[in-house]
């Protein structure tokens, strides 16, 4: 009888969170995947098979494409490891305790606005006759106005600059609950500061680094608005592909195959991150100390 | 158990039967700048039962968000007139109108037949024109001159000055440039793609001139402004409300032809406000209504004074514009057959991908 | 020479003298004690040893070479953590071999020496364990062990028994005397608990507020305190506030607060009509009789059993209770009974009324 009711009270407390992963997750994916398996053959007329993934491999503006958004993505996401690490550690170790909302709030400050008001910001900034460029050719520094808009260094700082915060949160959550002691201990015994920094705050950090990296480059590769909008002209990005193919050319059996590649593809982009780098997600995202 | 579901199935009918109580709603589905305020504001005092409500969309959203709720979720939708019969014959998103409520003797009857001609499937009229303008070139005169046509935006003498907007008409507008003549060969998709081919490479080479392509009316109007670009494809109603600020940026209809539309009022098949749908067709197209209607977007209404209608600056930029040859000119666009738009498609991305500098 | 000097150290935050002009001896091979209560200024002391802060005047000398302007990770003083901080990432074995490697020892002599660490610790094969799988007192030597194989001239251990439950930390006590007197080092060793101070070191200095008040051997601060607040501090002793009376020699007569007079030792150079408190330890107090000391009545309030450290509570009649050590129970009084205690007075000290009391 308890045992029932135990049994009872556990479904409906995972009711929710079931309904929420199936509905919202689940069967979209399964939708996705199913459309991608159509094959058109005429006005209303369908057939199953995998010609929507021949077509992919054997186009390779697609395919070039999808190459580029990864790799891209992988720069932006070790940026924002490089930048956000020091600025992470100075936050969970170095900060007074007041100051440390404030600067974990200046980090949000982006996320205040939204993606497109972001994108038109550093337009606004970095156009020809933008902010940065007036002020330069006024200050002498260069003498005709250039523009810094419409190039992959843009989009890389534009992401960067979007993503960071995704690499501070789990960094500094992990590395405030680091002991100060154990970095005395890792000097104390002889270790320069680089041993420390190698052998005890990073291994330390293992679990944030490995979740913002994954969080990162997640949201750098499905991103859309940053880099069609900075890189203009030269700005091939996957998930514009995506779009065109719903919603310019009406191509939803190409449009769904290639969100399940995307998908694919990332997932194996963070697993051969994982071999590379020696790490499981059993041992540091899903850590239970 | 059973008392709860009642309950829930009580409170929703009551909350769906609450709906047409209260005032009924016309969701209208449009392109930024058709639907002003002060126009909704009239409408909705002269009908003070109806709600308006606007989603200001483009021709390819319009399509894909009626073909995903399978055409319901808005009671009016305006797609250019080429757009409207493949889609229906594809996608099944609209519904025939009732021309017995429409006012069809204030239409330009030539627009209104042609729109009629595009748009008749199985004896059926799905559009009625709305407002009518054309894509060409817009030139910054203090800075070039001597722009004739689309091919000037490839012309190495506006290096990093020139843009254009990644979508059809550019391929269209190019293609005519280049001698072909894209409608005649909408039926042959053979020799479509070898035009479209041409075509790509032919604006793969210009990436290196073209400063960036545009995305929106803001966006153009921005780049033309600042005078960071002086030559740019462009919608003529863009140009004729930047001619207000900067007299010296005109539009040139291209030597080939400006492009022309005509965006239409079509029903989506699960519109569920047909009356207030034909009322605000026969309202907008009352001549004090096109009058602020035009002032807004800078198109002409496809009423016979429609030029005559527009407000002074934007009528002073038309006839700065055009001439009557450039209006016989005018080459309206066709509609586009299922597929077509797929290989566009394919073009323009290869177009995007390649690399320039 | 001696393992470890500090000659008149200072340290200031600010406004605030966290450490005096301490200065100390340790000479080689001894287990030298800082006892003091938490915020004292010994744990900065030691901090300032281990190069974590640094001086704000003062000298500390390792086998006689200033250590001033050395980074901690340059000084041969190791260091056992308040927590231990183990690092949780590494596995025993690793957590050894960090300072080897740091060190640059020979990467194939390392294994052995880790193992002979372990070993001396009495905890061999345990290299792959996890540093979670280890039990408290495992932990504790462990850590003793990090620090050990890197042959420190002096070892630094900060409160390592506080976490432990009191039974593992009695047990404790006796296995790190024992491993100081095995690894023949020098052992600086900060509390608070004065038992764990007197049991297991060869000198003890009490510091206060920042500065030393005396340094011994437990036995000398136990018999022969300098202050009261060493008196009060170390072992356990009754306090009775009084002023004198008279000084007669080195004895005081002091009439007690609440009333009676007694007499005691003289012990620092306070003189009649002083506020005073006379410190007297359980053991110098006796049941019945008078000492000579004057004697003071009052009723048993208790019996506590504890074996050798039972106790006979008093509550006198000034009020006060005192406790009189009963350590072969042969008292044969019970609670409620009226009794007299009595000291020898130079078994009870008197010295200036510490600040507070």
């Amino acid at each position: 009888m308890s045992r029932d009711a135990g049994r009872l009270s556990l479904i409906l407390l995972f009711a929710p969170f079931a309904l929420w992963i199936g509905l919202l997750i689940i069967l979209p994916q399964i939708g996705i995947g199913y459309i991608s398996l159509r094959e058109k053959v005429g006005i209303n007329e369908y057939e199953f098979g995998f010609k929507n993934y021949a077509d992919f491999a054997q186009a390779a503006v697609y395919r070039n494409t999808l190459f580029r958004t990864a790799w891209i993505s992988i720069l932006v996401t070790m940026l924002a490891l490089v930048l956000g690490f020091p600025i992470s550690y100075y936050i969970a170790k170095i900060a007074r305790e007041r100051s440390r909302a404030a600067l974990f709030l200046m980090c949000l400050i982006p996320l205040w606005v939204s993606d497109l008001v972001r994108a038109y910001g550093w337009i606004v900034l970095l156009r020809e006759t933008g902010v940065v460029s007036t002020a330069l050719v006024s200050m002498g520094v260069i003498n005709e106005p250039i523009e810094m808009l419409y190039n992959d260094v843009t989009v890389i700082i534009g992401l960067v600059y979007t993503v960071i915060l995704f690499m501070i949160v789990p960094l500094v959550s992990t590395m405030q609950g680091m002991d100060d002691s154990l970095l005395e201990a890792g000097f104390n015994l002889g270790g320069s500061r680089l041993t420390v920094f190698r052998r005890i705050v990073v291994p330390y950090a293992m679990p944030g680094i490995v979740a913002g990296c994954i969080i990162v480059f997640m949201i750098t590769a499905g991103s859309y608005l940053t880099p069609v909008l900075l890189g203009g002209k030269n700005s091939s990005w996957f998930t514009e592909q995506i779009y065109n193919q719903f919603i310019t050319r009406y191509n939803w059996e190409a449009g769904a195959t290639f969100g399940v590649l995307l998908l694919l593809f990332t997932s194996l982009v963070v697993w051969l991150g994982l071999r590379l780098t020696g790490q499981s997600l059993a041992t540091t995202v899903a850590k239970d100390t | 158990m059973k008392p709860m579901i009642r309950g829930l199935l009580a409170g929703t009918a009551l909350s769906m039967a609450a709906a047409p109580l209260s005032a009924e709603t016309l969701r209208l589905l449009t392109w930024g700048s058709y639907a002003p305020d002060e126009v909704i504001e009239k409408f909705e005092a002269e009908y003070p039962d109806i709600d308006v409500e606007v989603t200001f969309s483009n021709n390819e959203e319009m399509i894909a968000k009626l073909r995903a709720t399978g055409g319901t979720g808005f009671d009016l939708a305006q797609p250019s007139h080429d757009r409207v019969n493949a889609a229906q014959q594809e996608y099944n998103i609209y519904k025939p109108l009732d021309m017995s409520k429409i006012d069809t003797d204030v239409m330009t009857p030539n627009l209104l037949e042609g729109v009629a001609a595009n748009t008749t499937i199985d004896g059926e009229v799905y559009s009625v024109p709305h407002q009518w303008g054309t894509s060409g070139i817009m030139v910054n005169q203090a800075e070039a001159s001597g722009v004739t046509g689309w091919g000037d935006l490839c012309n190495e003498e506006y290096q990093g000055r020139t843009s254009m907007r990644l979508r059809r008409t550019i391929l269209l507008g190019m293609g005519f440039a280049m001698g072909y003549d894209p409608f005649a060969l909408y039926d042959d998709k053979e020799a479509y793609q070898e035009m479209l081919n041409e075509v790509t490479q032919k604006l793969i080479d210009c990436k290196s001139v073209i400063k960036t392509y545009w995305t929106g009316g803001d966006d153009l109007s921005a780049l033309m402004l600042s005078g960071e670009v002086v030559v740019s494809e462009t919608w003529d109603s863009t140009a004729f409300k930047i001619y207000a600020e900067n007299p010296d940026i005109v539009f040139v209809p291209p030597e080939t032809g400006a492009l022309a539309w005509i965006d239409t009022f079509t029903i989506p098949r699960g519109g569920e406000a047909d009356d207030a749908a034909y009322k605000w067709i026969n309202f907008v197209m009352r001549p004090e209504i096109v009058k602020l209607m035009s002032a807004s977007t800078g198109a002409i209404a496809a009423v016979p004074n429609g030029i005559e209608l527009l407000p002074d600056d934007k009528r002073a930029a038309v006839e700065v514009a055009f001439d009557q040859s450039d209006l016989d000119n005018l080459k309206f666009f066709a509609n586009i057959p299922p597929g077509l738009e797929d290989m566009e498609g394919m073009a323009l991305e290869q177009i995007k991908a390649a690399s320039g500098n | 020479m001696n393992d470890l000097s500090c000659v008149g150290v200072t340290k200031k935050f600010g406004e605030f003298t966290a450490v005096r002009n301490v200065s100390l001896e340790v000479p080689p091979g001894s287990f030298f004690s800082i006892l003091g209560p938490s915020g004292c200024g010994k744990t900065t002391l030691m901090r300032m040893i281990a190069g974590f802060e640094t001086p704000s005047a003062g000298d500390i000398r390792i086998k006689g070479e200033s250590v001033i302007n050395l980074a901690p990770n340059k000084r041969n003083v190791k260091m056992v953590f308040q927590h231990l901080a183990l690092f949780p990432m590494m596995n025993v074995g690793e957590n050894i071999a960090y300072g080897l490697r740091c060190q640059g020892e020979q990467k194939s002599e390392i294994p052995e020496k880790v193992r002979k660490v372990l070993d001396r610790v009495g905890l061999p094969g345990v290299e792959d364990k996890r540093i979670e799988q280890l039990s408290g007192g495992q932990k504790q030597r462990i850590a003793i062990a990090r620090c050990m194989v890197l042959q420190p001239d002096v070892l630094l251990l900060d409160e390592p028994l506080g976490a432990l439950d009191l039974k593992l930390r009695e047990h404790m006590k006796i296995e790190l005397k024992q491993l100081q007197e095995r690894f023949e080092t020098t052992f600086l060793y900060i509390t608070h608990d004065q038992s764990e101070a007197l049991v297991m070191s060869d000198q003890v200095a009490v510091m206060n507020a920042g500065g030393f008040e005396q340094i011994g051997s437990p036995r000398a601060l136990y018999d022969d305190p300098v202050s009261g607040f060493v008196a009060g501090f170390v072992g356990d002793a009754n306090v009775l506030p009084g002023t004198i009376d008279e000084v007669r020699g080195g004895e005081a007569r002091v009439i007690l607060d609440g009333g009676g007079a007694v007499l005691a030792r003289l012990a620092d150079d306070s003189n009649t009509g002083d506020r005073v408190e006379i410190f007297v330890r359980p053991e110098a107090l006796r049941i019945g009789g008078d000492n000579g000391s004057g004697s003071l009545s009052g009723k048993v309030d208790s019996l506590l059993f504890n074996g050798a450290a039972s106790r006979i509570l008093v509550r006198l009649d000034t009020g006060q209770l005192v406790e009189v050590a009963d350590g072969d129970q042969a008292s044969e009084v019970s609670a409620h009974d009226a009794v007299t205690v009595s000291w020898q007075p130079d078994r009870a000290r008197v010295f200036v009324r510490r600040p507070g009391a």
